[in-house]
């Protein structure tokens, strides 16, 4: 594991994904996976007969970061996710707003603002963390976890955004659900999103919802 | 030319080494629980680990050959019979066209839980993702992304003639003279080897002393995702929050109930509980033939121990796979088409 903090910051995950992208790059014998998380970074390798030792592999890596690690912040694909906000698809909204005095309109414009970023995907397939929103986001977990959430239902807590693939459990606020189909296996890639894409959330309403949800699934 | 599955047996499901280079999208490695087992039945009938195996869980199933094979079993002791004789695990063994494999349905405890059936030249199955394994709880990979069901045929990608030197073939398989390294022997251990976690400095003392020198007992709870641990509470010394990071085979965390779950073949791919240790990889294969009701103790080693027992295993398997070229060169002679992979 590679880490390069303690906390839910912007800086340190945008270093994290910076950092597996120069490793990506790097293609170094015997790694199989790089995942980025907030803080850390694993790098998973398989140690093929004559290496890599875990001593050989740390050593390339530090090469691989020996002159820093420049930090783009106009790296990373730009992703539009519509999403339809409260009502039926959103059940927490109101609650949001009223724990963070604000009204539902104004959680909306803080959530699509520009700037979001991927900083994991993780827990299921295609299912990604998004962050870090403004503070006033920072509504904590729900006490009671919903048994079952949808396919997109779009949940936040703690200035971070997930989207679910449904059929889990879940704890965080449901402020919407957009029609995007964040997995499928026959698909290439068959996840969405990955690792530092950038996200621009974008309000639609129900009827949209719906068509795009169809166009989704034909 | 395939085999007809006639039963199912409990859980059995196709498995290669997992699913490579996809972790940091979701996705989950799966691959065989017991590496070691899937690797040696593989190398047994000349295929590359690449292949899938067949994952039998505890009772097996009832297989009819539907055109001659080689094929080979390693791993537990489930009671294999092939035509209602008993099959010698950990070597090639020649099936005629209408042979059935069977299995115990009331396995011995105490001999393993999981065992690999690999058949010369593999089972025809769609690769996704680059892998041939089966991710049961996202229903992909494999077998449609599932479990063998009644009825399955499974077609075999390089069955072999039915001609007058199949008996020939037999005797070979039958004289050959097998050494398993012993690096690769499954030794019983009294106790699975482990590294100290990312969060080990995290855990009171009292907590990492009872980790190293207490019994754990494996519950009902325990699957392919992980094996859920009873067993005295390990505790933080003050309780954290970490942030979700990637997790990897045989990771130990601990939830806020204080018992431990070993995380295994179709673990998340991150995680947000505090790890404790990880199991060396050597000793997964161990943990993987445990089944619930077995008890599990922990010592530590280091990373350079665990290092060198990979780098040796490694050299063993390379040093088998050399050993066993006349096998491969065999079988490709009678191969019903032409080999489209190199011996």
């Amino acid at each position: 594991m590679v880490r390069f903090g303690d906390a839910l910051d912007e800086r340190i995950g945008r270093r994290c994904l910076a950092a597996a992208r120069l490793l990506r790059e790097a293609d170094l014998p015997g790694v199989t996976d790089i995942v980025p998380s907030f803080t850390a970074l694993a790098v998973h390798y398989r140690p093929g007969p004559g290496g890599p030792g875990h001593a050989q592999l740390a050593g390339h890596i530090a090469q691989v970061f020996e002159h820093g690690i420049p930090v783009d912040e106009l790296e990373g694909r730009e992703i539009e996710i519509p999403v339809c906000y409260g009502g039926e698809h959103g059940p927490d909204l109101a609650e949001v707003a009223a724990r963070a005095g604000i009204t539902e309109d104004e959680v909306v414009a803080l959530h699509t603002r520009p700037g979001s970023i991927v900083f994991m995907v993780g827990f299921a397939p295609g299912h990604p963390y998004i962050g870090v929103h403004d503070e006033k986001l920072a509504v904590p977990r729900r006490d009671t976890p919903r048994l079952l959430l949808p396919a997109g239902a779009v949940a936040i807590a703690n200035r971070q955004t997930v989207i679910h693939p449904g059929g889990l459990p879940g704890g965080w606020n449901i402020i919407g659900a957009t029609p995007l189909t964040l997995f499928d296996p026959a698909r290439e890639p068959a996840s969405l999103l990955a690792p530092g894409d950038r996200i621009r959330f974008t309000p639609i309403d129900a009827q949209t919802f719906e068509r795009l949800r169809d166009q989704a699934s034909a | 030319m395939s085999i007809t599955v006639l039963k199912p047996g409990m859980l059995s499901s196709f498995q290669d080494l997992g699913r490579a280079g996809y972790q940091h999208q979701g996705i989950p490695a799966a691959g065989a629980m017991d590496e070691r087992a899937h690797r040696l039945a593989s190398l047994l009938t000349g295929n590359p680990p690449t292949r899938a195996t067949l994952e039998i869980t505890m009772i097996g199933p009832t297989l009819r050959f539907d055109a001659p094979a080689c094929f080979a079993l390693a791993g537990a002791d489930l009671d294999a019979r092939l035509g209602g004789l008993p099959v010698a695990p950990l070597r090639p063994v020649l099936a005629r066209a209408g042979d059935a494999l069977t299995f115990s349905a009331r396995p011995k405890p105490g001999r393993g839980l999981r065992a690999y059936l690999a058949v010369h030249g593999g089972y025809v199955i769609d690769a996704v993702m680059g892998s041939e394994s089966t991710y049961l709880r996202g229903r992909f990979g494999g077998l449609q992304g599932r479990a063998l069901a009644r009825g399955d045929v499974i077609g075999l990608r390089s069955p072999l003639r039915d001609d007058g030197r199949l008996d020939a073939l037999d005797a070979a398989m039958q004289d050959l003279s097998l050494y398993l390294p012993a690096a690769l022997v499954q030794a019983p251990r009294a106790a699975l080897r482990i590294l100290p976690g990312s969060h080990w400095d995290t855990f009171d003392a009292e907590s990492r002393r009872h980790f190293v020198e207490s019994d754990f007992l494996i519950t009902p709870a325990s699957d392919r995702m992980g094996y859920r641990l009873q067993g005295p509470d390990i505790r933080q010394r003050m309780p954290r929050q970490i942030l979700s990071e990637a997790t990897g085979f045989g990771t130990v965390q601990v939830p806020s109930g204080g018992q431990p779950i070993v995380l295994m073949a179709d673990r998340q791919t991150t995680g947000g509980y505090p790890k404790i240790a990880q199991v060396a990889s050597v000793d997964l294969p161990l943990l993987a033939q445990l089944a619930p009701g077995e008890a599990v103790r922990f010592t530590m080693t280091d990373i350079a121990e665990a290092q060198r027992l990979d780098q040796a295993r490694e050299r063993a398997y390379a040093g088998l796979h050399d050993a066993l070229l006349p096998l491969r060169e065999q079988l490709a002679t009678q191969r019903q088409c032409p080999p489209d992979e190199p011996a």
